[in-house]
This record gives C-alpha cells, structure tokens and sequence, in this order.
C-alpha cells in the first residue's frame, strides 16, 4: 500500500465497525487474537525477545511526536530481576492541534489495550498505567470499562491463556497540564506528584515508576501493535513511507469543510489532506499555511508545499516536523501574528516552572508577542524575539522549552513581512 | 466548614490506593473524589486529603494547585471552560468566550452572582476538529460552538439540563 495508493487504504486503528468499542464485537473482529498468538504460539514466538524483535522490524515510530522506533524502545529494558517492572502508556494528547487517541478511547478501545498487553508481555511486565488527561472524563469511563471487560474474560490478570503470564492494568486521570504528556512529568503525576520532568539519565527504562524499569508509549503507538503481529512486520512497513511507515491517524483541524481524524497510510501529500481528505478549504478561501503535527512544530507556508508528504524526510526539506500528525489548517484570513501570541501564551500557561529559561523565556516571548499584537511593537523586537528563542533552546531538562521556541523562531522567518507590517516604525528605521 | 468523606468515598479512596505500590500515588484520584465530592478541593478539603491519605498537607497542596482542572475555591453549579487555543482560536473560540461575557454579565474567571456559572478561557482540551467548543464543570463537551448553540445550552443548563455526551461520527473512509 503506497502513500499514493491512499484512496484504497482500509483503516485497521478506526475501521468503520459498529460497535467495535464493545469486547464481543472486537473478538468477532480478530480481537485478542495477537495476544493469544504472542503468548501461546511457540512455533511463531518461542519467547519475549522474537515479539520485541518483530516489532522492532516494523519501525512503528513513536506517534506522539518523537517518532522513535517502538520496538527499539523496549530492547532498552534491561533483564527481569523478578522486581516490577511498569508500562505507561501515555494519552495525555495535550498539544494543541492533537486530537487522535480519543478516537482509539471512543471507538477501538481494545485494539489499543491487546497492544499493551502484548508490549507488557514483551517486555516482562508486571503493571501497566494508561494515563489520561483529566478533561476526558468521558474517555476515562470508556477505558475504565473496557478494561475491566478484558479482565473479565481473562484477558488481563492472572496466568493469560494459559501461559503462566500476568499482569494488571489500571487508568490514571490526569487533572490538567500539559506538561504531563512529556514522559518523565507523566511519571512524577502518576506517582502522586506535581508533574515536573525528571533528569535523565537515568532513563525510565533503568529508573522510571517508583524507581523501577519503565517503558512510556503512545496510545496510538501501542494500538498499532496487534496488526504488526497479525500481519506481520512486512505488512505494516510496506504501508506508506519508507523511513516513516504504517498508518496515522491524521488530526485535521482549522479552515476546513471536514475536520476530523482520519487514519491513512504515512506519506499522504499534505494538499490532498487538505483539500480532497479533509473536504477542502471553508468558504473557497485559499490556502495560507499549515501546521503539520500540533502547534510545536514549525509552521509551513502554501507556497513551499508542492510535492510534500506527511512523514519525516519530506517534512524535513521544509524544514518541519511530523510531530503528532494534529495538522493545523490556516486560509488566507489568517492573522500569523495573533496566532502566534496564542501559541505563546498557551507555553507560558504551561511551562511546569522548574527550569528559568523556560519559566522565564516563555513569558517574556509572551510579552513581546502581546505588544507586537498590540501594534506597540517595534521592528527590533522580532530579533529579540528570536534571541529569546535561542536561549531557551537546548538548556532545559525537558523539551517544552524548545516547543515554546521552534513556532516563534519559524513563525517569524516565515511571515516576516506580516510582522513587521505590525510593528509600529522603528526608531532606527530609516524614513 | 468542616468537610467529611462518605463511607463510599472511603472505600472508593481504598480502592485507588490498592493500585499502587506507594499511597502518595493516590494523591491525584484521592483529589478527584473530594472535588466530586464537595464541588471544590479549597485548603480544608485539601487537610481532608491529607489526613485521610496520611500524607503531609504540604504536599497535596503543591499537588491541588499544580493541576488546573483543581478548584482551589467554590466555583459556581456550572463552570463553563471556553477553549481558545489555536484551532478554536481559529475558528471563533473567542467570539465565543465574548458572547458568553456579554450575556452572563461577567469577564472570564469570575462567577455569576446568582452562583450559576463561572467562566473560564483554557487551554487546548483536545477537540481541535470540533471546534470552537466548551467544556461543562471538567464533565461534558460541548462541540462546534456558534452563539446561537451556546444560548441553547446556558438556558438548559439554567433549568438544570445538562447537555448530553456529544458523540462525533466516525471519520467519512470514503472520501474516494
């Protein structure tokens, strides 16, 4: 299935199933039956190490934004040593523009929790935490329930098909901060903490949860999973992209007549999510710009996305990032400036306030972004702004702080003249 | 005011806890129980949280007020959160948030003073395709606000209707 071929994709995440969020329906799908694979079938899976290796093959990259190789990721858990061991998977999905693993929550619960459990059986886990951010108090309730369904058939729990294997499985709500969705935050919020990231080293796999190996994915990352057991590794990199395969779940919001989540193999040119997947553009307006995976990653204008696809190496050349896939959709009405202040102030709401550049930098980027807003800005200060940027990048523990940088530096460079148009005359411009 | 837990909040706090192997863990749910509670988390309910968890009051304050989704005071029977974060931004969450502050007569952040509502601009509640949308006391979504929506669901929630759960259809596949 090539990213061209898009039209023909058949969704595996969101298929369109009645009911599939209910457990009977999801077992007359297929369901739970790459769990019983991985845990009973020898001759396929002789022991954890053939399930990490097989998912390692896939290169399913890491869909909250990271983009790093799952299975990779679990290689790096050192051995058993008959201690807990933890998975926590992370559905804070707080970046603004992102609004994809609500939909696995809402219609396909189970194929993210078989996921999971494979993942935890993979690794030799004793404990999984999904985490979810406290605003969806709705999804909560789904998850609640469907897991305590897939302990009810024995899905979860003691000895697993049979296989001597077992594990418990618990939701953790969240209670509004963005920050939580940075791995090591989501740590300190499930151990009962306010959620300031940690330093690493040590790295979760060594000291994550309560000082034990821990492993952190995504929702989507996880629910992926059954289908490359199922169908096998080649399956899912044959799917879209080369170095970014699989299928997404596309986030498309903004200027649009049909926002909403759409799951499509990686590697879909940008226009054609745009005006054929996503129903066009509202009202006939043009295009102007599009943020392609939440509001971090930097924004790129309609006239340098001729041939670019949705997946890292083609978002690179315009010099952006796949992050999430939560695409930001502007027409031609669009003021970048104010966009930008909300950007803006949406990081220096959530800066956790731990490390100064970022507590800092993110409100005096706020600040200036406000009197640019305001027409009391002068051309100088969109090169104190982009200092600002500089100073925050890279010296922080986590990477809020380069997020809070990366829209204002691109955003800038991007649509210089619109800024400047908004900036009262500067002193030291000549007249 | 003195602030009790229910035998039932109890066994629930019991619950929460046995899913941890450290009881700080159940700081955040424990939290969630008194707010469902007693429809805030203000500094007696935090002592409350403390002393039931044995934990240092210290410590569940630094915990509540970190946290947004936490009252740290009474709020009024309705707590409409009005998202304006890019994509709402983008698609008219403040025309919104305005409408909302000229017919209840108060700016964001404050309460009616009948004590019905309170209102608030937050942050990305993670509707982007659904939007402008609110969000009703931590509960319900509201999806694809206009002014004549929000009319609709201020005066139902004044006769005491809660809007429903909003479901969102499945993503169209055939966009052939």
């Amino acid at each position: 299935m090539s990213s061209a071929d898009w039209k023909n994709y058949e969704p595996v995440l969101i298929p369109q199933i009645r009911d599939l969020h209910k457990i009977d329906v999801y077992e007359k799908n297929g369901g739970y039956s790459a769990l019983k694979t991985v845990l009973t079938a020898k001759d396929k899976f002789p022991d954890q190490k053939s399930v990490i290796e097989e998912v390692k093959a896939a290169n399913i990259r890491g869909r909250g934004g990271a983009g790093f190789n799952a299975g990779l990721k679990w290689s790096f858990m050192p051995p058993a040593d008959g201690g807990p061991r933890y998975l926590a998977c992370n559905g804070d999905e707080s970046e603004p523009g992102t609004f994809k693993d609500r939909k696995i929550f809402e219609y396909n619960p189970h194929v993210f929790i078989e996921g999971a459990l494979i993942a935890a059986y993979a690794m030799q886990i004793t404990t999984i935490y999904v985490y979810i951010r406290g605003e969806y108090r709705a999804y909560i309730q789904m998850m609640e329930k469907a897991i305590q369904d897939a302990y009810d058939k024995g899905y979860i729990g003691k000895d697993i098909f049979g296989s001597g294997y077992s594990v418990d499985f618990h939701v953790h709500s969240g209670a509004g901060a963005y920050i939580c969705g940075e791995e090591t935050s989501m740590l300190e919020s499930l151990e009962g903490k306010r959620g300031y990231p940690r330093v690493k080293p040590p790295f979760p796999a060594q000291k994550g949860l309560w000082g034990r190996p821990t492993t952190i994915n995504n929702i989507e990352t996880l629910a992926h999973v059954p289908s490359v057991i199922n169908r096998g590794a080649e399956w899912f990199k044959g799917v879209g992209a080369e170095n970014h395969p699989g299928p997404i779940l596309y986030g498309i919001s903004g200027h649009v007549n049909r926002p909403g989540v759409y799951e499509l193999p990686s590697g879909v040119p940008v226009l054609d999510l745009v005006h054929e997947v996503a129903g066009g553009m509202r009202n006939g307006k043009k295009l102007k710009a599009v943020i392609p995976g939440g509001s971090s990653t930097p924004v790129v204008r309609a006239d340098q996305l001729d041939g670019i696809t949705m997946d890292s190496d083609s978002l690179r050349e315009v010099g952006t990032m796949m992050g999430t896939a939560g695409m930001v959709i502007m027409d031609e009405d669009t003021d970048m400036v104010d966009m930008l202040w909300r950007i803006t102030h949406f990081y220096h709401h959530e800066s956790c306030g731990q490390c100064t550049p970022c507590r800092e930098g993110t409100g005096w980027l706020e600040k200036v972004m406000l009197k640019i807003k305001n027409g009391e800005g002068e051309v100088k200060d969109l090169d104190l702004l982009l200092d600002i940027t500089t100073q925050m990048e890279g010296r922080t523990i986590c990477a809020l702080a380069d997020a809070a940088a990366w829209p204002v530096r691109h955003t800038i460079t991007r649509f210089r003249d619109e800024f400047e148009a908004r900036c009262k005359k500067s002193v030291h411009a000549v007249a | 005011m003195a602030y009790e837990f229910t035998k039932e909040d109890l066994q629930e706090i019991e619950k929460i806890k046995a899913k941890y192997p450290e009881v700080k863990a159940a700081t955040l749910p424990a939290l969630w129980v008194a707010q469902n509670r007693f429809g805030h988390v203000d500094e007696n309910v935090q002592k409350l949280v403390a002393n039931t968890l044995d934990l240092p009051e210290s410590h569940v304050h630094g915990v509540a007020t970190f946290y947004t989704q936490y009252y740290k005071e009474e709020k009024g029977k309705y707590v409409l959160d009005v998202c304006t974060c890019l994509s709402c931004q983008l698609c008219g969450g403040y025309d919104i948030l305005e409408h909302l502050e000229k017919n209840l007569g108060i700016k964001k952040g404050e309460t009616t003073e009948d004590g019905m509502f309170t209102l608030n601009e937050v942050e990305c509640l993670g509707a982007c395709g659904y939007a402008p949308m609110m969000q009703i006391t931590n509960d319900q979504y509201v999806n694809n606000l206009t002014t004549e929506k929000v009319d609709k669901v201020v005066e139902d929630l004044k006769n005491g209707k809660v809007p429903e759960y909003e479901q969102i259809e499945m993503p169209l596949r055939n966009v052939k």
